[in-house]
């Protein structure tokens, strides 16, 4: 498991360090052409950087939380999402637990951020503990977790600000080289010969359009790499990938969209939320990989390590690129899958996960709650001011 | 002549520096093995304290199924006697208790008004869980185990788990038949 996980940290620095090469050479040549330094622009496309990075790293997490209006949840509030959660914190071989978000969305979605695995966040709609099973809740988390523990989170951050450092260079150069054009022909016809001078400025151009493109491609094929890859870290901590792919189908099924989300969030989740239907197999510009292969490939597994997976992988996709390489398999004896954990009939089952969704909602947003005699729970918003209710069983009135 | 002594010099400074690289690698595995291993504790500990909240809930319900109830007391006093042995005898007590366990509750399917209760349906969700916890930390135990004994078996690292003790760590496997599959927890 660690070998793997070093390999892909491997993998994935030479990504980042591509998009670093492209945007010192974007700064490089518009330092060049707007006041003929090179280095002076390098070093303005690293404050950029460096500003962004901090604010993203610190208040990252934060940042995300609030703007999905998830609402953190206490141990006791929804026993069964925080069971799951410490369950694929154990299987994981996380140290701490992670805290726990509730989205109240009933579209179907989830996420997880944290830079580091001691102090990571989960979060999932209340959509999502409604309709999904344990076996699928726990594929899902799992899911979720393993991006923290692969330091997915720390990569797809630091190439995001990557991103747009690049794309914010490339816009305040295009505008002022519109609007500045003509004062600095003038200036630079000074410093150097006509033909270097046109060189400059061509590669500039080419590279301001260019630097954007690349950098998002880079971007979104780091970032389906990484999804297949948690998509295969959740089958090795369940030993149950039906569970993740029948959930993926589930989400895929659901029409909701999720109501808060931007496209800076969007990798963050499990399921693309700006996908459409019908949008091509290998699109290159989403974040995620077909939700239709993902299934697939999770039920052509035979095993639950990365080996069975890769091999499922190489099935579906009819490829022999390897998804991870040999020398990074570790060789667990073949993992055997488990068999499902039994349920009750799908529709008893949804009554009681809806309820207790919306307990914990309720807990979390302060309702009062009351114990009348004859065994009603009364819950009462924080907007209730009067000093007694009426039990609507028994018409028995109770202080509050 | 000089020069052959600095080369022997060099020499027993990589293989120096390569010692404790691998030596330093076993110690962290052992202590990961160690670490994996309290956690399984934590959660059989766990499971330990749950049992008689549950055998009081449930008898009051289940006036008819003294044995099995005293089954399951039994087969939890004894694990929690055995609860500093080595990996497997406490594999075979926690079995039996696991099935122990799977008994009961496939009993407790028969009565309604039981199945209905709050508290034995929260108990129930507590339960379940724990089961999956200490299988959860079983697997990650065991993986554990594997990569610590795949490093003391295999050379060069061999060489210096041999030099410096480390010994192959032992699987923690469920070997009572009954609990291969793990117990039917059912949610209706």
């Amino acid at each position: 498991m660690w070998q793997q996980i070093r390999s892909n940290r491997i993998r994935s620095v030479f990504l980042v360090i591509g998009m670093g090469i492209l945007l010192a050479l974007l700064g490089y040549f518009l330092g060049l052409y707007f006041f003929g330094s090179g280095t002076g622009g390098l070093f303005i496309a690293l404050i950029i950087w460096a500003i962004m990075s901090l604010v993203g790293y610190f208040q990252g997490d934060s940042i995300l939380l609030a703007t999905s209006r998830a609402r953190k949840i206490a141990p006791d509030d929804h026993p069964r999402l925080y069971n799951v959660v410490e369950e694929m914190k154990i299987a994981s071989g996380m140290e701490t637990m992670p805290s726990i978000y509730i989205m109240d969305d009933p579209a179907l979605n989830a996420f997880a951020t944290g830079r580091d695995p001691k102090k990571a966040s989960v979060a999932v709609t209340s959509g999502l503990l409604q309709k999904l099973n344990r076996d699928e809740l726990q594929g899902v988390v799992g899911h979720e977790m393993s991006h923290v523990k692969n330091r997915d989170v720390l990569l797809m951050a630091m190439c995001a600000v990557l991103l747009g450092t690049i794309v914010v260079l490339a816009w305040y150069a295009s505008r002022f080289m519109i609007f500045g054009g003509m004062g600095r022909t003038r200036r630079s016809s000074s410093s150097g010969g006509s033909a270097g001078q046109a060189i400059i400025i061509i590669v500039a151009i080419v590279l301001m359009i260019l630097a954007p493109i690349l950098a998002q491609l880079i971007y979104f094929a780091l970032s389906r790499r990484r999804e297949y890859l948690a998509d295969a870290s959740s089958a090795l901590y369940t030993r149950y990938p039906e569970g993740l792919a029948s959930a993926l189908e589930k989400i895929a099924g659901s029409t909701d969209q999720l109501k808060s989300v931007n496209k800076a969030t969007a990798p963050m989740y499990i399921m693309n939320p700006f996908r459409k239907q019908g949008m091509s197999a290998e699109d290159l510009t989403s974040t995620h990989p077909p939700i239709s292969q993902r299934i697939r490939i999770l039920r052509a597994m035979s095993g639950a390590s990365y080996e069975d997976y890769s091999a499922a992988y190489q099935q579906v996709l009819h490829t022999d690129k390897a998804f991870i390489p040999a020398a990074a398999i570790t060789t667990l004896e073949s993992v055997r899958l488990r068999t499902a954990q039994p349920e009750a009939p799908e529709k008893l089952e949804e009554v009681q996960r809806v309820r207790e969704t919306t307990n914990a909602l309720w807990n979390s947003h302060n309702y009062k709650v009351i114990q009348c005699t004859c065994g009603t729970r009364l819950r009462l918003p924080p907007s209730y001011k009067k000093r007694e209710i009426r039990c609507p069983h028994c018409g028995r009135i109770n202080p509050v | 002549m000089t020069i052959i002594i600095w080369v022997i010099i060099a020499i027993v400074a990589i293989l120096i520096i390569a010692f404790i690289a691998i030596f330093n690698g076993l110690v962290r595995l052992r202590n990961q093995v160690k670490n994996a291993w309290a956690q399984i504790d934590v959660q059989l500990k766990r499971r330990h304290d749950l049992i008689p909240n549950l055998v009081e809930t449930v008898k009051g319900y289940m006036k008819h199924e003294r044995g099995t109830l005293e089954a399951v007391t039994k087969a939890r006093n004894l694990a929690q006697q055995l609860a500093s042995a080595g990996p497997g005898e406490r594999a075979k007590v926690e079995g039996e208790l696991s099935s122990a366990l799977g008994r009961l509750l496939a009993v407790a399917e028969q009565y309604p008004d039981l199945k209905a209760s709050q508290n034995f349906m929260a108990l129930q969700e507590e339960l379940a869980s724990t089961e999956n916890k200490i299988s959860f930390s079983r697997q990650f135990y065991n993986d554990s185990v594997m990569q610590y004994n795949n490093q003391t078996q295999m050379f060069p690292s061999n060489v210096v788990a041999n030099m410096a003790g480390f010994r192959p760590g032992e699987f923690f496997e469920v070997t009572v038949a009954a609990e291969k599959e793990a117990p039917k927890v059912s949610f209706t």
